[in-house]
């Protein structure tokens, strides 16, 4: 080493400020021989930090099955990717930005999309489809209406730019989220099966190329932030919130395709999180190589930027890629076409070493292997998770079913999020052919019949309770709308959103959900391709509820048989699929009952999961249903208006004896409300039997309300009031 | 009928053009890339939606000074039709094809979603295949679509038919909750005063294919593949 790069000395503070902990410290000198400089000390601080290393969670993700014929790359690379047949691939991948978007909700949640973006697209694939999950604090929460414009607007302001369509997600409130709000992003992408690109560097004396947006200062340390706990402090890190540039990004998406036609990219990786750092540690990790970069010929947009600043920046909008040799001119071309800034900054050497020098001097040289394969791995201590939970108050069966669907209907996570989803372009590319507001998303595989349904989800209230049955009904659910749609679901991204790992409680709820998923997945044939980690989601000790987001991607071989949500026309028979205990723990009737949720969540049968969705599949497929929604947050009740305001036909609807609240409102699992013409209805009912399906007709369509049994008349114009006229009328209220 | 696509760094509706271009006319449209300074012969040519330059300044201001629309507006000066879509129609605003600018919308957030639109003036070369003050559905997706211009202007866009579509309910009646972001007298899309340039903030182009929700954007090509072969 020839230069000591500031002689800043490497104290117990500093190795503090960098997030590491005195024995991870220790680690580091007996990694590398000696004490590491301060420039090394800041790679290991972000390669080491919780978000880069999942160096808390590897254990316990590991019991995720992440294998199926149809999977061609699973988790470990940018993105995941399955094969869809017909030589079409999927990439798609979720990812948190939590932590940004709570300091600067417009620009975290741009980048946030702008980064899962560039992490399905530096795979070789074109984005088709953005997706969200948004969690919120209480409504009437401090900041919260201004966390929600910001949020929203940054998400569209970047996926609009680009070009992409944000078709689907979920958005709720709770006050566990009121210090430290969610923002996860799902991208996918279409690809050829055998044009995939990865993140292996290879081939001694290659090129490294950067190409984007010019390095500055912003986001210098974001890896760190996102692995550490909020505090009344966390304002003054805006600094360290990124600024996204949409433009550059779809410069740099047109020029990476272009590019990707040809052979000329051996190795590719965004500089996401802890930027150059992790990209050249990661891409020559999993080539077995080394990369010396010469941080002097970075393109910088500030002044007098140090190789600390350059190495640890999270600037937006940046690619590293390996170039084949003597293929830098045709790279170029295409970069220079595209109007963006490109320029080799180091060559992949078989030293094994990371190298970095700066104005000649060397400010860093370390082996790969402990960086980014050897981080310290945690078995934290957790406690299983067994709550003792408030009861549900009793009622008495013969409560009105009205005024409680009315107010369901127009309760912050039930009503309509026309106000966000309007804000999105959710059509651009001119393949969307089930928007927002369905079950699951459907986008066109361009040019083909196929259709790819999308969906997002996660409830959150159900992991606080019970995290295996938590984790086991995010999965469940999102299989279960992809089904609705009448789509074959393959695989699934994840986003696990957790308090501090330090936490025995709190690992107890990861390894409670991370197992209730691995369980759901196995026994629905839905592997795990990809996923992040988001841990230390906590202010001042109080943490998010656990909130394993779950997004999955189905597949219609034929777009047109999908069906939709909405009831169609007049006289179609009502059937419910799956069987109904009226399960009103955890259930937003209950909540909207006991001002808080009570009871433990419903049971997750997986085999009836699996029997009732593949029968459903089947009738869409054999186009015997004209609709079809499944039944997930406020019950039946909620699911049939829901019906009925998306298509704007009531129906009369009734059960012999006349059941009570907890048949309309229980939140029972697997299960679909289907329609079709009375001339199918009774075969249909008869199959299901024959199946072991639950199937129950309900009643037919028709008419301008809901009626139940007779007695109980609520019109959809009442029910369109509550549930269009909630999220509008919060936005507007005075600002707090 | 020869048709052209030009291609902005940021558009992002190009595709979208192409593909109902390329479904009315029975072939592929030539895409011109923004850098080129002269045109081939055509008959018609799309400035398509999107983002051009990151819309940076103000929608469609740089893209309005790039040596490629020197070419379209030469053109348009020859009597070739062009048709601006969204930020397209910005451009063509920015840089004089058409009068008139398009301010932030009303509600100042951007807005996505299906409106109505009344045909206005059916006799011109986009219009044809339409009726009279038809009501058609086409959907939207802008941040900065709200018309405006002056008394004069607007007097004599009314004076020479130049209003193409006006925003209007389900019925076909122009209200203030019909009309998405502020527009001047519900204008949603004006000609030129010689009817061969049309600039349009809803996308035609996503309302081409039933299986999206609606094919009321189709008559749209078909009328221009009809006046223009």
């Amino acid at each position: 080493m020839t230069t000591s790069p500031g002689a800043t000395a490497i104290t117990p503070a500093v190795i503090a400020q960098h997030g590491l902990k005195p024995e991870e410290y220790d680690r580091i000198v007996a990694a590398i021989g000696r004490a590491p400089n301060l420039v090394e000390l800041g790679v290991f601080s972000v390669m080491w930090s919780e978000h880069c290393s999942y160096k808390s969670s590897k254990k316990w993700l590991r019991q995720f099955p992440t294998a199926a014929p149809w999977v061609i790359c699973g988790p470990g690379e940018n993105a995941g990717v399955i094969d869809i047949g017909d030589g079409d691939a999927v990439v798609f991948k979720m990812e948190s930005h939590n932590h940004p978007s709570f300091i600067e909700p417009f620009q975290g949640a741009a980048t946030g999309v702008g980064g899962i973006l560039r992490d399905v697209f530096t795979m070789g694939a074109r984005p088709i489809a953005n997706l969200n999950a948004l969690r919120f604090g209480a409504p009437d929460a401090p900041k919260m209406r201004h966390l929600v414009a910001g949020v929203v607007a940054g998400i569209g302001s970047y996926g609009n730019c680009v070009g992409v369509p944000t078709v689907g997600g979920e958005c709720t409130f709770d006050p566990s989220y009121n210090g430290n709000i969610l923002v996860n992003a799902m991208t996918v992408g279409l690809a050829r099966p055998d044009r995939i690109f990865y993140a292996r560097a290879a081939g001694i004396g290659n090129p490294v190329v950067y190409v984007g947006s010019k390095t500055g200062r912003d986001g210098i340390h974001g890896a760190t932030m996102a692995s550490a706990e909020f505090d009344e402090k966390s304002e003054e890190k805006r600094p360290t919130v990124q600024v996204g540039d949409p433009f550059t990004e779809k410069l740099l998406l047109e020029a990476c395709i272009e590019l990707m036609a040809t052979d000329a990219i051996v190795a590719i990786q965004d500089m996401g999180a802890a930027g150059l750092t992790s990209s050249s540690c990661e891409m020559a990790a999993r080539g077995g190589v080394g990369i010396a970069l010469d941080l002097s010929a970075v393109p910088t947009r500030e002044r007098a930027m140090t190789p600390y600043e350059i190495m640890l920046s999270e600037s937006q909008e940046r690619m590293l890629m390996v170039i084949a040799k003597g293929r830098e001119a045709e790279a170029e071309a295409v970069f220079r076409k595209w109007e963006l800034d490109v320029a080799v900054i180091g060559r992949v050497t078989d030293t094994g070493r990371i190298v970095a020098t700066f104005k000649g001097a060397t400010v860093l040289d370390l082996p790969v292997e402990p960086l980014a394969d050897k981080p310290p791995l945690y078995d934290r201590p957790w406690t299983p998770i067994a709550r003792s939970r408030p009861p549900v108050p009793t009622l008495p069966e013969t409560s009105a079913l009205g005024p409680p669907l009315l107010s369901l209907l127009g309760s912050p996570d039930l009503s309509a999020r026309r106000w966000i989803w309007e804000q999105y372009d959710h059509m651009v590319m001119a393949d969307t052919v089930a928007r927002p507001g369905g079950d699951a998303a459907v986008v066109r595989v361009h040019g083909t019949r196929k259709a790819l349904a999308l969906s997002s989800d996660c409830t959150p209230r159900y992991c606080y309770a019970d995290p295996e049955t938590g984790g086991r009904q995010a999965v469940a659910e999102c299989w279960r709308n992809l089904t609705a749609v009448g789509a074959t679901p393959l695989a699934i991204t994840d986003c696990l959103n957790f308090g501090s790992p330090e936490r025995p409680e709190i690992m107890g709820e990861f390894v409670g959900c991370v197992t209730g998923m691995a369980e759901a997945c196995r026994a629905l044939d839905f592997p795990v391709v990809s996923g992040n980690v988001s841990l230390y989601n906590e202010t001042s000790g109080t943490a998010v509820k656990p909130t394993p987001q779950v997004g999955g991607v189905g597949l219609l071989v034929e777009a047109d048989r999908m069906v939709r949500v909405a009831f169609r026309a007049a006289d179609d028979v009502i059937l419910l699929i799956g069987a109904t205990t009226g399960h009103l723990g955890c259930s937003l009737y209950a909540r909207s009952l006991a001002g808080s949720d009570a009871g433990q969540p419903p049971p997750v049968d997986l085999a009836a999961e699996r029997r009732n969705g593949d029968f459903v599949r089947g009738l869409i497929h054999a186009r015997r249903l004209t609709a079809c929604h499944d039944i997930a947050d406020g019950g039946l009740l909620v699911a049939l208006a829901e019906m009925a305001l998306a298509g704007d036909v009531g129906a009369a609807l009734g059960t012999s004896p006349a059941a009570g609240p907890a048949f309309w409102f229980g939140e029972d699992q697997a299960r679909y409300v289907v329609t079709c013409v009375p001339a199918v209805a009774e075969a249909i009912v008869a199959e299901a039997k024959a199946a072991a399906v639950p199937a129950l007709r309900l009643g037919v369509t028709g008419g301008n309300d809901l009626t139940v049994d007779g007695v109980e008349r609520i019109s959809l114009l009442d029910m369109r009031a509550a549930h269009e006229g909630w999220f509008p009328a919060y936005m507007a209220a005075p600002s707090d | 009928m020869k048709a052209a696509v030009i291609v902005f760094p940021g558009s992002n509706c190009d595709r979208d053009i192409e593909v109902a271009l390329r479904q009315s006319l029975g072939r592929e449209p030539q895409m011109i890339w923004h850098r080129e300074t002269a045109l081939p012969a055509l008959d018609l040519i799309v400035v398509p939606g999107g983002f051009s330059y990151g819309d940076y300044l103000r929608a469609g201001a740089m893209a309005a000074h790039s040596p490629v629309m020197r070419e379209v507006v030469k053109r348009a000066a020859d009597g070739v039709a062009v048709l601006a879509v969204c930020n397209g129609f910005q451009i063509a605003t920015e840089c004089g094809l058409l009068p008139g600018v398009l301010l932030r919308n009303a509600s100042l957030k951007f807005v996505c979603r299906d409106v109505h639109l009344r045909v206005e003036n059916p006799y011109t070369p986009f219009t044809q295949q339409y009726d009279d003050g038809e009501v058609v559905t086409i959907p939207i997706a802008h941040h900065d679509g709200n018309y405006f211009a002056d008394a004069a202007t607007h007097q004599s866009l009314l004076d020479h038919d130049q209003i193409a579509f006006r925003y209007c309910n389900r019925a076909g009646a122009l209200s203030a909750d019909a009309n998405p972001n502020g527009s001047l007298d519900h204008i949603a899309g004006i000609f030129n005063r010689d009817k061969n340039v049309l600039g349009l903030m809803p996308h035609p182009e996503r309302a081409a294919d039933p299986a999206l929700g609606g094919n009321d954007g189709r008559a749209l090509f078909d009328s221009l593949v009809a006046a223009l072969s």
